[in-house]
């Protein structure tokens, strides 16, 4: 199969990759898929007090195409606020990334994680 | 002109070996004619080539040339037997047994013959991917027509023990079929030895031309085979049509190879491979070797290398052309089913490679096979969470994933 020159490289330059101290306050953190299908993404945000992501991290088991999902969504939450980075769709990253159809859950995981560690986060901070 | 990559897919495909090409393209041109033509030289000749190639073919499985019908390939060949077998003799028999990792043909034929009626038994795998014989004889009754058995897996190499298959088939009066397409000229066959009654085989897993095959169908005691094919009546009328001059000479000329080169060719696939394995074990933890260790062919081995996803390790190793037990690619998502019957986890079997070495591997491909993918497994590694996770001592079942 052939992946768009986006997905390679963002499989061999990953952006952003490593984790973040899920205990710190300041950090949400998402894990979502299955080993069992093939995908795992685990995305980490760490947030500002004015609620910005500052930071964003990812480390992804999966195809090119998840490690590439992953790797774009780091790059393009970073400096948004909760909300925003909320709004990110899968089809936005499917059409940036030229998935080809059998490779739009990659895209469906990136979304969900991103959600994910939003979730997490909100759950630190009740009031936020 | 731009590198291309170290093959390491031999269980795929073989390159045609040139010495086999020399031999048939003189029948693509000169040597024009019908095999069938009784009434001129020009047939004579081509008809003289296919009785020296079905010698050939016979010699490899210890059997004689009137019991070989050249096919399209070894899909053909076990469609034909499979079926042919269970329609002529449906009047006195309606059940068969195969395995559950054979190749999609063989599983697919027996489906469709279910829809026809018939009793197909899926025998299960051990975990080193080979049958329990006392599975076999229990499955065994006074219906069973076929056992159909694999020679060599596709996917993970094991040999299928077949001789002792072949004794309880015979003791049993039920008719002994094996795919051996991938074990034609990787090890030794006897058709009488192993008392097995129909054996397929096809050229391009042994470096002979795509688009012939064979099946062996045994005189004593005869077989018999409803046609697929019907037509003039060629090949005892078990397979109608004109037969390809050059395909059988190079199927045959394939074997002829491959029986005189075996038992050398066998010793330095077995160095190779043992000294890809271990290049890969000295620097990698958690590899684990999919399928029974003594029990394969010498040109395969199945890993899976843990917390890294096949596909993805595959487009990290482009200079390597192999196939991955992940099938990621495929529309179904699932991975291998011969892993899963063999018990491996979904989780693993996403993680695995095939590797297949072959009649041109020099130690120069497998060193730097060996290299390319322990780069990349480190790699994929460092940024997989689940290898993260097994780093801390986290049981990965223990988490509730969202199965998507």
């Amino acid at each position: 199969m052939a992946y768009s020159q986006k997905v390679i490289d963002h499989y061999e330059n990953p952006r952003n990759v490593g984790s973040l101290d899920a205990q710190d306050a300041a950090v949400g953190t998402g894990l979502v898929g299955a080993p069992a299908c093939g995908d795992v993404m685990k995305l980490q945000i760490k947030v500002s007090d004015q609620g910005i992501i500052e930071d964003a991290k990812f480390k992804t088991f999966g195809c090119g195409s998840a490690i590439a999902s992953s790797s774009l969504v780091t790059e393009w939450i970073k400096g948004k606020s909760l909300e925003e980075a909320g709004e990110i769709k899968n089809t936005t990253i499917a059409q940036h990334l030229s998935l080809p159809p059998v490779k739009i859950h990659c895209s469906m995981l990136a979304e969900d994680a991103i959600r994910a560690a939003i979730r997490d986060y909100k759950a630190k901070h009740p009031s936020a | 002109m731009v590198k291309r990559p170290i093959y390491l897919d031999y269980q795929s495909t073989t390159p045609c070996d040139p010495r086999v090409l020399k031999m048939m393209l003189p029948y693509f041109t000169e040597e024009f004619g019908n095999p069938h033509s009784r009434s001129h030289a020009y047939g004579w000749k081509a008809e003289e080539a296919v009785d020296h190639a079905r010698e050939q073919v016979a010699a490899i499985l210890c059997a004689d040339p009137r019991e070989v019908i050249f096919t399209s390939g070894a899909t053909e060949a076990n469609n034909l037997a499979i079926k042919g077998v269970a329609h002529f003799y449906k009047e006195q028999k309606n059940h068969i047994i195969t395995c559950s990792t054979e190749h999609k043909c063989v599983l697919d034929s027996c489906r469709h013959l279910q829809q026809e009626g018939f009793k197909v038994t899926y025998l299960p795998v051990k975990s080193n991917g080979i049958i329990d014989l006392d599975d076999l004889r229990k499955a065994i009754t006074d219906q069973t027509v076929l056992v159909s058995i694999m020679a060599v897996n596709n996917e993970i190499g094991v040999i299928q023990p077949l001789a002792e298959i072949g004794k309880i088939c015979r003791d049993a009066g039920v008719f002994f079929h094996t795919d051996a397409a991938q074990a034609v000229g990787k090890i030794p066959l006897d058709v009488n030895a192993m008392n097995i009654d129909l054996l397929s085989l096809s050229g391009h897993k042994l470096y002979g031309p795509k688009g012939v095959g064979a099946l062996y169908v045994r005189r004593k005691p005869r077989v018999r085979l409803q046609a697929l094919i019907n037509g003039g009546g060629q090949e005892r009328g078990m397979r109608s049509g004109t037969l390809s001059t050059p395909l059988c000479v190079g199927l045959g000329e394939a074997c002829a190879l491959a029986q005189t080169e075996m038992s050398a060719e066998s010793i330095r696939l077995k160095a190779l491979n043992a000294r890809f394995y271990k290049a890969i074990q000295d620097s990698l933890e958690e590899v684990y070797l999919n399928g029974d260790a003594e029990q394969r062919i010498p040109g395969n081995l199945n890993i899976s290398f843990a917390h890294v996803e096949g596909e993805g390790l595959m487009m990290g190793i482009k200079e390597l052309a192999l196939s991955s037990g992940s099938a990621c690619t495929s529309a179904s998502l699932e991975p291998s089913y011969v892993l899963r019957a063999l018990g491996v986890e979904v989780e693993m079997a996403h993680t695995s490679l095939r590797i297949g070495f072959g009649r041109f591997t020099t130690e120069e491909d497998v060193d730097t096979a060996a290299q390319m993918i322990i780069k990349e497994v480190n790699r994929l590694r460092d940024m997989s969470p689940l290898w993260e996770m097994s780093r801390q001592g986290i049981d990965i079942k223990s988490i509730q994933w969202a199965e998507h």
